[in-house]
């Protein structure tokens, strides 16, 4: 791959002594989207916060665009990479214009008219025009995290990091979340995902990490690694999302 | 019912309300103060210093646990003996109504800042906001909407309060009506029950809009 927007190498974090992450090294091109699986305290969310600078890394590097992020302003490093978390993390005492605009005009110095009309135009695109001035509280959970997702991209970043965005939602909301992100990736977005929803995972990897105690077990595309896993450990991960073989009596 | 009359005789109502007046403005001084302080004293009660902390603790549990009465006799009383320090009864009030206002209000700022989950600061940052403008866009203000409401029950609760400083000579609106009575303790037996009445009233109109005006933000600022 010859520009990485985003190349990790022996990526090591641990708190208090636990190894989080062993020694992990990717390269992401750009579009690509690549999507991390792995049992609960693998280390997927904390690989995502060490890309962004909400965790020092113990060691190793990571690069942006080729540089390395570590001799960097964080504030600037994060202006080029959008994150979305777990939880509903819009801000409760603004409206959703107010949430989308905050980092465009505050972080990015951007005319706010400009990102006002860019804010308007891309909550139609996601379904929720109508709820521009509606506050986070008056808002479902899909319709909280697609505002979230619309957020990150109007900052315009180089690459968008999603973490569980769907695992605090009923599962009728699932959906609608992540056909916001599909749109993202058919759009050539460059992502990287952590996700519980395999099929999900398939439909929008081009290539998919398995993470177990802090390493990358296995990698490969999504077709082969969820249908023909390679290695004895991803097998048995996949195996907990199957109930076919499961019987009552 | 006749007693009624004594509260309007010759300058009653003026001096009752120049006793309301004495309370308000020992409680604006007070509040003002310990609202000061207590935004200072709030954000050093979230440091993680040990020394800070056990200061901090040692001040709230004392004024949670000392009645603000023996506050008052102490510092009037106990300091002009101990130090001959001589002050008036005034100045003893507030300085207590501080101590207790502002560690009681920093309390609420404390607990205003600590409420906000950490993932409020995470997307902040996430958005590549500085730590400055964190906590000037997303923090401070869901703390202030917090705070506003439990701050103006704190001052409701400081403008009763004050009623305990006719016990250290101070002539504000109670130790007035009692005055009254006192006067006509022989051509109004019965006028005690109007006197009070009128201060319970003064009270009620000095606290009632403010108590009001707190529900209203709560309400408007639920998150």
């Amino acid at each position: 791959m010859g520009n990485s927007v985003l190349e990790i190498r022996n990526l090591k974090k641990g708190f208090d002594g636990n190894g989080v992450l062993d020694g992990i090294s990717l390269a992401m091109g750009d579009g690509e989207v690549v999507v991390v699986v792995g049992p609960s305290g693998c280390g997927k969310s904390t690989l995502l916060r060490c890309v962004n600078g909400l965790e020092t890394p113990d060691s190793g590097e990571i690069l942006l665009d080729g540089a390395p992020i570590g001799g960097m302003d964080m504030v600037q490093v994060r202006r080029q990479i959008g994150m979305v978390f777990q939880s509903y993390d819009l801000f409760p005492h603004m409206d959703v214009l107010g949430n989308l605009s905050l980092g465009p005009v505050k972080a990015l110095k951007r005319p706010k008219a400009q990102v006002e009309a860019e804010a308007v135009e891309a909550l139609g695109r996601v379904g929720l025009a109508d709820k521009l001035h509606a506050l986070p509280r008056q808002l479902s959970g899909g319709q909280k995290q697609r505002v979230a997702l619309v957020r990150a991209m109007l900052m315009q970043p180089r690459l968008l990091l999603l973490d569980e965005i769907t695992a605090a939602l009923d599962p009728e909301m699932v959906r609608e979340v992540l056909n916001v992100v599909l749109d993202l990736a058919r759009d050539g977005r460059t992502m990287l995902i952590v996700t519980h929803e395999m099929r999900f995972a398939e439909a929008v990897a081009d290539r998919v990490l398995f993470l177990e105690h802090g390493r990358i077990v296995e990698e490969g595309q999504p077709a082969e690694f969820f249908h023909h896993p390679r290695t004895e450990r991803a097998r048995a991960f996949l195996d907990t999302f199957e109930f076919d073989t499961v019987k009552k009596t | 019912m006749r007693d009624l009359a004594v509260l309007f005789k010759g300058n009653n109502p003026a001096r009752l309300l120049g006793g309301l007046g004495v309370t308000l403005k020992l409680s604006l001084v007070s509040v003002a103060l310990s609202v000061a302080l207590g935004l200072a004293v709030g954000v050093l009660m979230t440091l993680k210093n040990p020394v800070i902390r056990a200061v901090m603790r040692l001040w709230l549990e004392t004024v949670r646990i000392v009645p603000q009465l023996v506050l008052l006799f102490l510092v009037y009383f106990g300091m002009a003996k101990a130090f001959n320090l001589q002050m008036s009864g005034e100045t003893a009030a507030v300085i207590v109504f501080t101590f207790w206002g502002a560690g009681e209000m920093g309390d609420l700022v404390r607990g205003a800042i600590t409420s906000i989950p950490r993932h409020q600061s995470d997307s902040g940052a996430a958005l590549g906001l500085t730590r400055g403008q964190v906590w000037r866009f997303v923090l401070l203000p869901q703390a202030g909407r917090r705070l506003v409401p439990q701050a103006i029950n704190l001052a409701t609760r400081m403008i009763k309060t004050t009623s305990l400083v006719m016990l250290i000579g101070v002539v504000e609106v109670l130790k007035v009506g009692s005055q009254i009575i006192d006067a006509a303790r022989y051509d109004a037996p019965q006028g005690a029950v109007w006197v009070y009445g009128a201060v319970f009233l003064l009270y009620f109109l000095a606290c009632w809009p403010i108590s009001l005006l707190a529900r209203h933000l709560e309400k408007r600022w639920a998150c």
